[in-house]
Order: structure tokens, then sequence, then C-alpha cells
């Protein structure tokens, strides 16, 4: 333990605690930009400058330990000029045309300049006019990038990708693409993590909220909407509803008045999958000799590109099943448009899904098998369906909960933790052991596998057979699991794999916040609402009997070969 | 008025004065990795500055390449840009009135012949083609790659022991590196920015010598893999040492009677003792590979047979072979080369020069050992002839003023003609041409006769240091690829064509320095393992004491000092001095720690494991 004195406050650390959190021990804060706890720790900012005493320097607090008697003070004249200057600086050089901008309001740099009263900026503007071309799902606004290097680390250090690098050096230096110039040709993952650690709005979805409503202003368009299972753990935050109040039946509600015809649960799908999937991988376990395992999940696009861009070698074990979105879509066309009766291609259909691969995933051609169009129209992320809302002058807080529609509105628990990592896994364990046993286990009987730990194995009895399966998520858990399967080190059955930390709730399309990772208390909702559910096991949805009753005959049919199952070599990654 | 005054500086000269040396150190400090558009740009922007503004082609012409460059730096610029800068700083350089316009012309158009294309990669792309990837001067610029900051910030703690530890990581001859090496590691040192470079050799040699025993070091498990490792000078014994670490059963193969190489045979012990060196080499020896001294591959053992009978072969031989200066009378008697002399020194027969007067020929580094050994064998005389200048002496500056200092006299700007013999063969003088220093060529300024006659010059030695080749012949024959005599390896230190057969150190590189041969031994012992089939890591346990803030005022270096000339000229014993624990804690404090502070810390700054 070393003595410090913070601020004129005296107190006892433990010996190598950064200024940071010493001071926040004492009760001090002290404004920080670029750090991001654990991700980014590089005092590029120098916003969290400190003075000590006896030292003509300042010392940034984010990555500076204490020592022993050293005497802090994070408010002197010194210290707020510097910051000042500093801020001023990082503000010459950004386009902060904060009206238009995608993060106005929830901007740690606007926040800051709001909180240090800068009025106006000193020095002459020098904003970078440099802009992306093309219309990939991730966009870089280079005039507002305030180089605090947050996107590289993150893509480095737990996405594994790689993707982001410093190009020039001296006054030149920004942040761009690494190894090639264009970000489609890069082997990016689409998990959009770069955006949720992004703290100001260099970094965001491509906007696709105008698609929608165009075509829920076309009156010869039926608009479908499907909404994911992490949707309901974030889509009211923005607007300051708790997740009890968040329901999905009160974003049904607001969806309803933003003007969609239709508004389904991708859980039904999500239930679908697990039909296919399961009954795919016990067909695989029977077939051990010739069948690739680990079967890996493929419900996820991020991991499905980063598979494909990384490790090939793998694509053989991926799940031939489409991920819950993709199913939606191939029925929502085929299925739900007989018992509509119209033409499918008077269906649009929408997902709000919490992730930026799914924009890519909807418009590869592969994977349009109802009808010819897109299966999936349009993918919104979490925030845009924030967005979508607020244009429609849609307050959440005011209306009422209104009933998903039917048949594809029904889900069961099962389906409902698909959004948390382990989540598709159990699932699918409940209805495998079904499958195989004849009756059903108790529905916690698989809880082993929740849990935020990076990479969980666990062994599971299947009747006579010991099932060996593993979850990660994060990409660079996913990197350390294949490299492991590739030097024989481990071997597994089934193997679930989501991109994003935390699973779809930590996606790359949920609501941002600054600094937090909300991955664990967002998982912890969709739990809370399996165990309060009466379905809990996909098998047993009324929908999902009767689609396979009156339409599918059963999984992995002919039928449901051509809508609900793709191949993965159809398309290339970079 | 006075019809003369004397001028006193005003005090914005004497400010520009200091800023000049300012910009000097940082010139000299400039970090790797740096894009050379943006530099070039901001060095014409000096060059602008110093115009007087009289003549266009300086006035207009220099800011005109600016902006042309700048534009380049902006991504603006046209394809044809390169074009147009090579064009308007050839007018320049041709049609500018004086020095300061042409000079700077100069400049421009060795950017646009140096780095098109990088100029290119800016006008398309935006993007610089320099990568910043090693962002810790030292440790980028030390071909061994030590964690030069860790091991400072240990010394700075008082952790000695730990701190050659960790140099063993990455350089296994840390006693050795901390007598004599080159320290590249020192060149663009950060703290030049502030004062001076840290002393990071003499804190190295400070460490060492507070260790006690040479701890050995943890192997992996056996893997039943046999290598061969050809010379046991610093890049086998490095490779040696490293591949037995990751468990291999290795084999030094050295040609003469004791272990070193080059270190031994080649290095006097007043500058490395042998004590040191056998601490040394019998502490690497504790990693457990085995050393058969006197025989030689190619002549008591065959190539081919160490082929067969090793999963992999190192073939590090170093550069022993003795170069002729190639004038008359070089087969006299007393003509001795440098290789031959220090060698039998290294196996401790010491000649007896008393009452000779010797001639050394050469102008570098080895050219002052054997001049410096000379005269503590005894010699009247000692003078070192070399027919460039003495600023153009490839010798470290420290080695010819120690020479000197020593009581050798350097001849500069004689070139040897022919040697002269009496009656019986033997060295009676050399004959000398006087040089007149001439147009630069390659960078340095050559000599060429000056309009006078040659002369003689009375002697009873000829030392002759004009370079070392390698005895390659028996690899050749074998059919491993040559290069002008040296071994023709790949980067990786892999022979071509030649499975499992690697080489590295001064028969791959010709002679150059320990460091660089140890780096070679690394290199090969990583590449030879993951031939094998292993990816065995090289690692440390040990922890770094917490960053320290500081100011880092300006202050002095602690520099080396040596016992007086007078003194050690008499002897071989070691002639520099140690720094003392107070100089050594001083000098550790004035390190930046350039692994956490700066790009440090966000990438490159520290790597643990190899």
């Amino acid at each position: 333990m070393v003595n410090v004195t913070i601020d004129g406050k005296t107190l006892q650390v433990p010996e190598n605690t950064r200024i940071l959190d010493a001071a926040r021990q004492a009760g001090v804060n002290i404004p920080t930009l670029c750090y991001w706890e654990g991700i980014n720790e590089i005092g590029a900012c120098r916003v969290c400058v400190v003075e000590i005493e006896g030292c003509d320097k300042l010392a940034a607090a984010c990555n500076t330990p204490v020592s022993e008697g050293m005497v802090i003070r994070t408010n002197s004249k010194k210290v707020r000029q510097a910051r000042r200057t500093n801020v001023e600086l990082i503000l010459s050089e950004h386009n902060f045309e904060c009206a238009t901008c995608i993060r106005s309001g929830n901007c740690t740099l606007q926040t800051l300049a709001k909180e240090l009263n800068i009025r106006e900026v000193s020095y002459p503007r020098n904003v970078p006019t440099k802009k992306q071309a093309g219309d990939f799902p991730l966009v870089r606004d280079y005039s507002k990038c305030i180089k605090c290097m947050r996107c590289i680390q993150v893509c480095d250090k737990i996405q594994a990708s790689s993707v982001w690098d410093t190009v020039n050096t001296g006054g030149n230096t920004t942040v761009d693409v690494r190894g090639v110039y264009k970000l489609e040709d890069s082997k990016c993952a689409l998990c959009g993590q770069c955006i949720t650690h992004c703290p100001v709005g260099a970094l965001h979805e491509r906007d696709d909220v105008d698609k929608v409503m165009a075509a829920i202003d076309d009156p010869e368009k039926i608009t479908v909407c499907q909404i994911a299972p992490a949707i309901r753990t974030a889509w009211g935050e923005p607007f300051g509803l708790s997740p009890e109040e968040a329901t999905v039946e009160r974003l049904c509600s607001g969806l309803k008045l933003a003007g969609f015809d239709y508004v389904f649960d991708t859980n039904f799908s999500a239930d679908l999958t697990i039909m296919e999937e399961g009954s795919e991988f016990l067909d695989r376990l029977q077939h051990k000799d010739s069948a690739a395992l680990p079967l890996f999940t493929s419900c996820c696009p991020g991991w499905v590109r980063f598979v494909k861009a990384h490790y090939p070698e793998f694509v053989p074990n991926l799940s031939t099943a489409k991920s819950p979105q993709q199913m939606f879509g191939a029925v929502a066309k085929s299925y739900y448009a007989e018992i509509l009766g119209v033409d499918p291609q008077k269906i649009f259909c929408v997902s709000i899904m919490p992730c930026l691969a799914k924009k890519h995933e909807c418009a590869i051609p592969a994977l349009n098998d109802a009808c010819g169009d897109p299966d999936v129209d349009i993918s919104l992320t979490t925030r845009e369906c924030g967005r979508l809302l607020q244009m429609n002058m849609v307050d959440p807080a005011a209306i009422p909960d209104r009933a998903l529609d039917m048949p594809l509105g029904v889900g069961s628990g099962a389906g409902n933790i698909f959004g948390a990592t382990g989540g598709v896994m159990e699932a699918a364990l409940r209805t495998a052991y079904a499958l195989v046993m004849g009756k059903n286990p108790d529905p916690d009987a698989f809880r082993a596998v929740r849990g935020m730990d990076g990479w969980k194995e666990c062994t599971f009895a299947l009747g006579e057979t010991e099932l060996k399966i593993a979850v990660a998520h994060g990409l660079g858990n996913a990197e350390k699991l294949l490299k492991a399967l590739k030097a024989g080190e481990v071997s597994y059955d089934f193997v679930e794999i989501m991109a994003c930390p935390g699973g779809c709730v930590g996606g790359g399309g949920q609501p941002i916040h600054d600094k937090a990772w909300c991955a664990p208390a967002r998982a912890d909702v969709l739990y809370k609402q399996d165990a309060n559910m009466a379905l809990r096991f996909s098998h047993e949805n009324p929908s999902i009997t009767a689609i396979y009753r009156d339409y599918l005959e059963k999984p992995l049919s002919h039928r449901a070969h051509e809508l609900l199952h793709t191949d993965h070599t159809l398309w290339e990654m970079p | 008025m006075s019809r003369l005054s004397i001028v006193s500086p005003d005090r914005a000269a004497e400010t520009v004065e200091t800023l000049l040396q300012d910009m000097e150190r940082r010139i000299r400090a400039n970090q790797p990795g740096i894009c050379p558009v943006d530099l070039a740009a901001s060095f014409l922007r000096v060059c602008h500055a110093q115009s007087c503004g009289k003549c266009t082609p300086c006035r207009v012409g220099l800011g005109k390449l600016e902006a042309l460059l700048d534009g380049v730096l902006k991504g603006e610029a046209s394809p044809s840009a390169p074009d147009l800068i090579e064009q308007t700083a050839r007018s320049i350089f041709e049609s500018a009135d004086c020095a300061i316009g042409q000079e700077a012309a100069r400049m421009a158009l060795k950017c646009v012949a140096g780095f098109r294309e990088d100029l290119e990669s800016h006008i398309r792309y935006g993007r610089c083609l320099a990568v910043q990837n090693q962002p810790v001067p030292c440790v980028a610029l030390c071909p061994a790659h030590v964690d030069i900051p860790g091991y400072v910030s240990l010394i700075k703690d008082g952790r000695y022991a730990d701190a050659v530890n960790l140099i063993r990581k990455d350089n296994p001859l840390p006693v050795t590196c901390g007598l004599i090496c080159e320290h590249p590691c020192e060149e663009r040192c950060r703290r030049t920015l502030v004062d001076a470079p840290i002393n990071i050799r003499g804190l190295k040699r400070f460490a060492c010598e507070q260790e006690g025993e040479i701890p050995a070091p943890k192997r992996a498990a056996p893997t039943g893999k046999k290598v061969a490792v050809v010379g046991g000078g610093p890049s086998g014994l490095t490779a040696a040492y490293y591949l037995s670490v990751m468990g291999h059963d290795v084999t030094v193969y050295e040609q003469r009677k004791q272990l070193g190489g080059m270190l031994r045979y080649g290095i006097p012990s007043y500058r490395l003792p042998r004590e040191a060196l056998d601490r040394e080499i019998e502490g690497m020896k504790k990693a457990g590979f085995k050393t058969v001294c006197g025989v030689s591959v190619g002549r008591d053992i065959s190539v081919k047979s160490l082929h067969n009978d090793f999963d992999a072969v190192y073939i590090a031989i170093g550069a022993h072979t003795d170069r002729k200066i190639g004038i008359p009378g070089e087969d006299a008697k007393g003509v001795v080369s440098a290789v031959d002399m220090l060698r039998a020194i290294g196996d401790g027969e010491f000649p007896d020069y008393a009452g000779k007067r010797v001639v050394v020929i050469g102008g570098g580094n080895v050219a002052m050992d054997v001049a410096r050994s000379a005269v503590r064998l005894g010699a009247e005389r000692v003078t070192v002839a070399y027919r460039r200048r003495k600023s153009d002496m490839t010798a470290l500056p420290e080695e010819v003023e120690g020479a000197v200092a020593d009581g050798c006299e350097i001849l500069e700007l004689h070139a040897p003609v022919s040697i002269t013999k009496d009656a019986d063969g033997k060295v009676a003088g050399i004959v000398l041409q006087p040089q007149i220093v001439g147009p630069v060529k390659w960078g340095r300024p050559a000599p060429e006769n000056a309009d006078c006659d040659p002369f003689t010059f009375a002697c009873d030695l000829v030392l002759v240091a004009v370079g070392q080749s390698i005895d390659s012949g028996a690899f050749g024959e074998y059919g491993i690829p040559l290069k002008r005599g040296s071994i023709a390896a790949l980067e990786s230190g892999a022979v071509k064509d030649f499975d499992g057969v690697f080489s590295g150190g001064d028969c791959v590189t010709g002679p150059a320095t320990v460091i660089r041969a140890i780096a070679g031994g690394k290199t090969a012992a990583a590449n030879i393992d993951e031939y094998l089939g292993f990816k065995h890591e090289i690692t440390t346990d040990i922890t770094l004491p917490p960053v320290r803030f500081d100011d880092h005022a300006p202050m002095g270096r602690v520099n080396m000092t040596e016992r007086p000339a007078a003194e050690r000229s008499r002897d071989f014993a070691l002639m520099e001095h140690c720094m003392t624990a107070e100089e050594a804690h001083r000098e550790s404090s004035r390190c930046l720690s350039c692994d956490h502070f700066g790009y440090g810390c966000f990438k490159g700054g520290r790597e643990n494991k190899w």
C-alpha cells in the first residue's frame, strides 16, 4: 500500500494503482476521453492530465501509477489550462456539426467540451476531408475521428481482427484500414465493436432508416418486422426506459405506430433454427466418421465472416442452418405470404438486430431462397430502430404494450436466450435432449454454459453419449479456440461462437454507453425473461409445430433444406 | 562612428544558436518509421528559411517545392507531381546563385530518387509506406532487440541480477556486450532530444559486474533432435544456448583450441578480459550444449557427415582469414596479419616487440586493436599508416583517440606502396606515397596521390589490418551457395535447397559486430526450432518495477572512464573502469522509458517472448 494525497485528501491505495483509480477512490472525478479500462490505456488525448507535486510536467492519470507520498492535484490552474487546450486542439480537427451528428447527445467529446465550458475554439479549423466511398455497412467518418485509437485496440485485442491501424506519421497521422485501402477489401467481421467503442461519431452503421420509411410509405408494400432476442434488453436505453419497461410488446406498439403492418418475433425463427440445427447436429453425430465435427453454430454472421476470412478450413464445420434472421425472412416470404394469400414480392421484410453483420448477411444473394427477392430486405440496428421511432415522434414511455402478431410472433424462452453467449447452445441442448431421450430435461439443466467467461467448456450426457461442448464469445476467444482445435489440443462435438463479447446483447448495433460493457446486465434480462416464460422449449412452440405440420413437414426435409439451409461456400470474403 | 567594431551576438542570435543545437540533437535522434515525405518537406522549410531572398529559384522555388510536397502529403497532388518536383528541383539546383538554394534543391532531388514509391503511395492512397512498428528506438536498433528500457529500469531499482537475466532472454552474452558492444542502441536514444543518449552499454557492464554466479537457464523437455553448430564464436554459442534451452541436443564444433571465436582470437584482453569471457562461456554452457574444440569441420569432419548425422546444422564459422594489401614485398619476414597476431595472443602466446618499430596498415577497429596491442607488447614506436584522413577512419572515434593516447602515431593520408626488405628478407621499411584528399565518392572523400614523391619509412614490423575474409571453401565444395566468399543464407538464416542447414554471423554478413552475430544466432535458433517442428518460446518471468513519472530535466550523461594511458599501455589488463553504483543509478534514472511513454504503451512497447 502507498500513501497518496489527491486534491488535499490523503488515502492509502495498493501499489501500482493508477492515479485515475486512486482519484476515484478519493471521490475525485478526472475527465477522460481516449481511455477505456483494459483496452485503451495509452494516455493519447492528454485530457486526464494531473499535476504531481514536485514535477513541472503533467502526468496522464489513466496510465501513471501512484507512488509513495505522491501529492496530486487534479484541478489546478495548470491542469485546467492544459486540459482545455488539448480539448480545443482536438476540436480544431474535429467536424463538430453536432446537430447532424449520429452521436449528438451521446458523444464523449461533446460532453467534455460542455463540461469544460468551451464556447469557442481558439485555433484555426483543420478538419480532414477524406470520405469513405461505397455502401459498406460499417462507415468511417474521417472528419470526426479524434485518433483515440480505441477502434484499433478493440479490433486487435478483443476481436483478433486487426482491421484498423494508424497510418502516416506526424500531423498526418490518422486511423485507417490496415494492409488494404478499402474497408470492404479487409477481413472485417462487421462485429461493430469499433463503433460501440468509439467516443464520437467517427464510426457508425450505414443508416438504412430512410429505406425502411420509404417501404412503409409505399402502399403496395406489406411491411413485416422481426425483432431479435437481444433487442428487448436494450432498445429502451436511449429513451431512459428500464428493461422491465422496455418490453418487446411496447416496442411492437411503437413500431406499429411508426407504420409497420406486422410485427413478429425473431424468437420464433430462433426456435426454428434450433429444430434444424439441433437435428443437423444429431445427424452429424450419427455419422461421426464422415461428418465434420465439431459442429459450429452459424447464427452469428460476424463469426461466419471471421471464420471464412481467417480460418476457411473450418467452414465445413459451420452448421448449414441459416441464422434466425434469414430463416424468418424465408418463412415470411413463403409460408406467411401463403397465409396472407399475397404475392411474396409484396412483402417488405425488415429485421431489428443488434448487429452490423446482419446488414451484410441479408444482402448475400445466395441467401435469398423464398421468392427471388431478398428474404430480408433491410436489417436495422437497435440504434437505427430507436432513431426510426424518434423520427416518427413515438414516445415509448407513453404508449401501451401491444401483443405481437401471429403466428410468427411467438417464441420460446429457449429462443429468447439466443441473444446471450451460451444461449444458442443451451437452447439446442434442451431440444436435442428431448429429441434423443423422448422427454424434456429440466429447462435449467444446461445452465453451466451461461456466464461471461470467454471460453467455456462443458460435458453433458445425452443418453449413452457424452457430449463435449464449448462456447466462446468475442472473436479473440474464438480464435484461441480455433487455434487449439487446429493444434489438436482440444476436441468438441458442438461449439457455439458469438462474435461480440457477451453475445448479441453486447452487439455492435446496440445502444452505446461510453466506457461500459453492458452485455452482462443485458444477458441477465434475457435469462430472467426465459425463467418466467411458460414455454421454454423450442420444440414445444405451437407455431413451430404448426409450420412443420402445415408446411415444412419435418426438420431437414427437402423443403426445409431449400428454405432454411445454406451453403456457406457460395459467397466469398476478401 | 568607429571605423571598425567588435560585433557581439544579440540575444536572438544566441537563442538561435541553442535552437540549432537542439535541432541537431533532434535530427541525430530521428525515430525509425517516420514518414520520409513529411520529414523532407519540413527540412525543405528549414532550407527555405535560410534563403537570403535575393534570387528567384531559391526564394520562390523552394516554397513551391514545399507546397508540392504538402500537396502530396494531403493526398491532393496530381499523379505528375513527382515529375514536377524533380524538374523544379533540377532547375533550382542548376540556376540558384549559391549553395543555399543549390544544396536545398539537391536534397529535393535525392527525395524524388530515394522515395518516389512513397510519394506515389501518398498521392494515390493518402498513405505513407513507412510503418511505425518498433517505437522504442534502442530496442529497434539493437539487432538482438534486447529489452533495454526493461533492464535499465531494473538497474535503477537495484535489481542487477534480474537486469542481466532479462538481457539473457534476447542476448546470452551480456558480459561480453557490456564490455565491447558497439551499442547501436544508443544511436537514436530518445534521451538525445533532452541532452545525450543513455550510456546503455556502461549500464549493462555495471549490472553484469554485480551479478554473482551465472544461473543455469531453465530447459524445455528434451526433444530428441540433434543440432550441430559449426563455430564456437558469439553467433554459434548464441544459437547453441537457445537451442539447448529449447530442449534440443546441441554439439558445438570449434576448430581452435578454445571457444569464443573472434571474442578470444580477435579482441584483445585489455578490452575483453579472458576471465570475463571464460566466465560468460562457462555460464552459457549450463544450458547443456556439448562442445568439441580443436576439430575443424571440412578438414577433420566432412560437412556431409554433419548434414547426415544431425537434424539441423548451424554454420557460424566467422571471418577469420586475413586479407593482403597486395603490394610488393608483402612476403617479407616481419609482415604479420592482424588475424594471426591476435589469434596467437588469444591462446596466450605473446610475441616480444621490445625495441621494434611497428607500422600498422589499416584504419578500422582491428587496426586500432593491433596497434594498441603492439604498444603493450613493448614496441618502441607504433605508427598507423592510413591512406585517408583520420576522420575518415572506420574505427570508432574513441578507439582512435585511445590509440593515440596509448602512444600510437596516426600517419594519415599515406598509402603503402611497397615493403622493403633487408638481406635476410626481413622488413626494413615501408614505402609510403603521400595522398591529397579528393572528391567525395560513395559518401567518403577519396584520396589521390599527392604531387610529391613516395618515401621510405624505416620499420621492423608491418601489421596488416585491411579486412578479413571467410574460409568457406569446404562448404562451397559441398554445394552450399556462396556469395563473394560469404555463405548465401536467407533472412531466416536458412540455406536455400539445403534442408536443415542454417547459417549466420560474420560468415554471412562479412566482418561485422558481435551483437549482429548474436542476433544471427538468435534468429537461427528460432527458425531451426520451427524447422524441427517445434514452437518453443523464450520467455521471462521477471516483472518490471512500476513506471515512474519524472520531469527528466536535462542531466549530463555518465561517460566511461579509463585507466591512465601511461599505466594501461603497459599491460593487457582491462583498461576501462566500471561505473559506480551511484553513477549507474543516476544514469539509469535518465532513461525516458520509451516502452511506456509515447507510442510504446500503445504498440510495440514490450515483447515478453520470442
